[in-house]
């Protein structure tokens, strides 16, 4: 026990110098724009005098060194700077719209990962079948789609030939008043507002986003599940299993999935990384009120400390979640030592 | 690992044959290349052979549907959408392989020095390839181009950027393989600088797995560069460009006019989707033991 302990410390020791390059990079970042930072942040409507202001509350006056710390400073007290568009302290907009654009992210991870891997079991199973064929198409297809032009056709389809879809406009439509906020997800909070017309119809509204990024993400999972399965099921355990006479079901699942499981669970980690680019691009077609439309919003205009704030808020989500998903590993799996990596 | 690869002065067909015969048993590697040389072809020659001017507006004939003067209909200006989704393809093409070359080149150096003197130079590269792998790339980029200045060539340099860890990575590794093979330790003994053996023994065995990563990522860059001018960063209109396409056709999708929007989305689609089907290709070709 002291071992997984030693290395779940380890694990952690690690995300350190990581999250330092972050700050370092996204520092650089911010520090990069052509031109006069002080103009950018000081906004459009600025004049001479509240430029400098913005210089020296910024410490764009001082060495780049002192700055740096400055930076890291205003970071520790989660000062992202303020936005020009609405006003509000950058952390305060993005924690706000966060929920939106988790909720849909979770829910399109959960949709794909329900597809996916028991498109990849049933492709190894199978193998040489039509359904292997079928996951083939449908991963080389899936890479190969822009997000942003799925959810189009999607729209068009399902909204304007069917009728089937709610107008692409956000979370909700504007007659149903939002749910009482307690966690900020629509369907949870619908829920427990016992509200089960507003739940209805989030998730309609949800749904033909979800569809659209879920394809996207079902390419790496089905690939690697079924590469995994493969693997398993060629290993030597598998042969002693089915050479002991344990059922089909047992030895698939018990045996072949539970360890093929484990390659997928890593794959989860780089499909995050692709998921929270393509939201920006899907929350864009289906004006859903997350962070990643308020990234785009805030580029048009120019807004840079709100652009930089999503950036960096991003990275460490990402940081966060490669964290958890090689934590959650090593409880799993109970032979884990990060060192094997 | 040692490779017998073929020697060029006593088996002339050896590559060409091995070629031809994966082509013949693979078609949909062959409808790869085909469609390659079709993009190919409209990158070079489409400025010259489109019936249309691709800025030419004309609000008489504003959002036609596909007839057989305007084969792909026209947008909200009366641009003809078929003249303008060919002619994107010089600049999508363009913005992907620099992109690409730039990162090849970056990565292929940082890497095989690393790879080939190891020490604190491979420590301090794989800090900072972790730090750029440690954002959500495509926010990355985005995050770039804001600060860079929205321009064509920063999309470029931002879309090489993130993809230079994957060159780096591939380069480091095959070159860390090799650095004590025999042949490299033959070449230094008989009087080659580090540089050249590096360069010219060692890293020539990088080449093949890089190509098929050069083909993989070609689709992945268009995708992305298309991405971030969807978004509205990099290319303004009226250039033609396809994902600036897509984003101008999302207006008008809702009420019906769906080619404005479906033909660049589908020529973007058939290119990234050619890429990748040649990178597959390439696989069974360069390592015939990864087909999956």
């Amino acid at each position: 026990m002291a071992g997984r302990t030693r290395a779940i410390g380890m694990r952690l020791a690690q995300t350190v110098p990581v999250i330092i390059g972050v700050i370092v990079i996204s520092f650089i970042l911010t520090r990069a724009l052509p031109g006069d930072p002080a103009v950018y942040f000081a906004g459009a409507m600025a004049d001479a005098e509240s430029i400098q202001q913005v210089r020296e509350a910024l410490g764009l006056d001082k060495p780049l060194v002192t700055q740096f710390f400055l930076y890291v400073g205003d970071l520790a007290q989660g000062d992202l700077g303020r936005s020009i568009s609405t006003g509000q302290p950058v952390l305060t907009d993005l924690a706000a719209r966060l929920p939106a654009s988790l909720e849909l992210t979770l829910s399109a991870l959960v949709l794909s990962c329900l597809i996916a891997i028991p498109l990849g079991v049933l492709a190894a199973v199978r193998q040489g079948s039509w359904v292997d064929h079928l996951c083939r198409v449908l991963v080389t297809a899936g890479v190969s789609l822009p997000t942003f032009f799925t959810g189009i056709l999607l729209v068009y389809v399902f909204y304007y030939l069917l009728g089937w879809a709610p107008s692409p406009l956000g979370r909700l439509d504007f007659i149903y008043f939002e749910p009482p906020r307690v966690t900020g997800f629509y369907l949870v909070d619908s829920l427990i507002a016992g509200d089960l017309e507003t739940f209805a119809a989030t998730l309609r509204q949800l749904t033909l986003p979800t569809i659209t990024l879920a394809l996207f993400t079902l390419a790496p999972i089905a690939r690697m599940t079924r590469a995994a399965m493969l693997q398993a099921l060629s290993s030597d355990y598998i042969r002693t299993a089915r050479a002991a006479g344990l059922s089909r079901g047992k030895i698939l699942f018990g045996y072949g999935l539970r360890n093929a499981l484990l390659p997928v669970v890593t794959t989860l980690g780089m499909v995050f990384s692709f998921v929270l680019g393509a939201n920006v691009l899907v929350e864009k077609v289906f004006a859903w009120p997350g962070i990643g439309s308020y990234a785009v919003e805030a580029l048009v205009a120019s807004d840079y400390a709100a652009v930089q704030g999503f950036v960096l808020a991003m990275a460490f989500l990402f940081v966060t979640l490669n964290l958890i998903i090689d934590l959650s590993y090593a409880l799993i799996d109970p032979r884990i030592g990060f060192d094997t990596k | 690992m040692t490779q017998a690869t073929d020697i060029p002065g006593r088996k002339p067909d050896g590559a060409w044959a091995h070629l031809l015969h994966v082509l013949r048993e693979n078609p949909v590697t062959m409808l790869s290349f085909g469609m390659f040389a079709f993009f190919l072809l409209q990158a070079f020659f489409g400025a010259l052979i489109v019936p249309h001017d691709p800025l030419a507006t004309n609000a008489a004939n504003a959002l036609q549907p596909p007839n057989w003067t305007h084969w792909f209909g026209t947008d909200s200006l009366g641009r003809d959408v078929f003249s303008r989704v060919v002619v994107a393809t010089r600049l999508d093409l363009t913005i992907s392989v620099l992109a690409v070359a730039i990162s090849f080149v970056i990565g292929s150096v940082l890497g095989a020095i690393a790879g080939y003197w190891g020490g604190w130079i491979d420590a301090v590269l794989n800090r900072v390839l972790d730090t750029i792998m440690a954002f959500p790339l495509f926010v990355l980029a985005m995050g770039i181009v804001a600060a860079l200045g929205n321009t064509v060539e920063n999309i470029i340099y931002a879309t090489a950027l993130i993809n230079i860890p994957f060159y780096a990575r591939l380069v480091r590794a095959e070159v860390n393989i090799r650095r004590e093979a025999g042949f490299a330790l033959a070449a230094r003994l008989s009087g080659n600088s580090h540089f050249r053996t590096l360069a010219f023994h060692i890293f020539p065995n990088a080449l093949p797995p890089m190509m098929v990563q050069v083909s993989l990522n070609m689709g992945w860059a268009i995708l992305n560069a298309a991405g971030l001018s969807f978004i509205g960063l990099g290319v303004r209109p009226p250039t033609p460009e396809w994902g600036i396409m897509v984003a101008e056709g999302a207006n008008y999708i809702i009420s019906g006019h769906w080619w404005v929007a479906l033909f660049p989305g589908l020529w973007l689609m058939l290119a990234v989707f050619t890429f990748n089907l040649m990178g597959d290709g390439l696989r069974d070709i360069v390592d015939p033991r990864r087909r999956t």
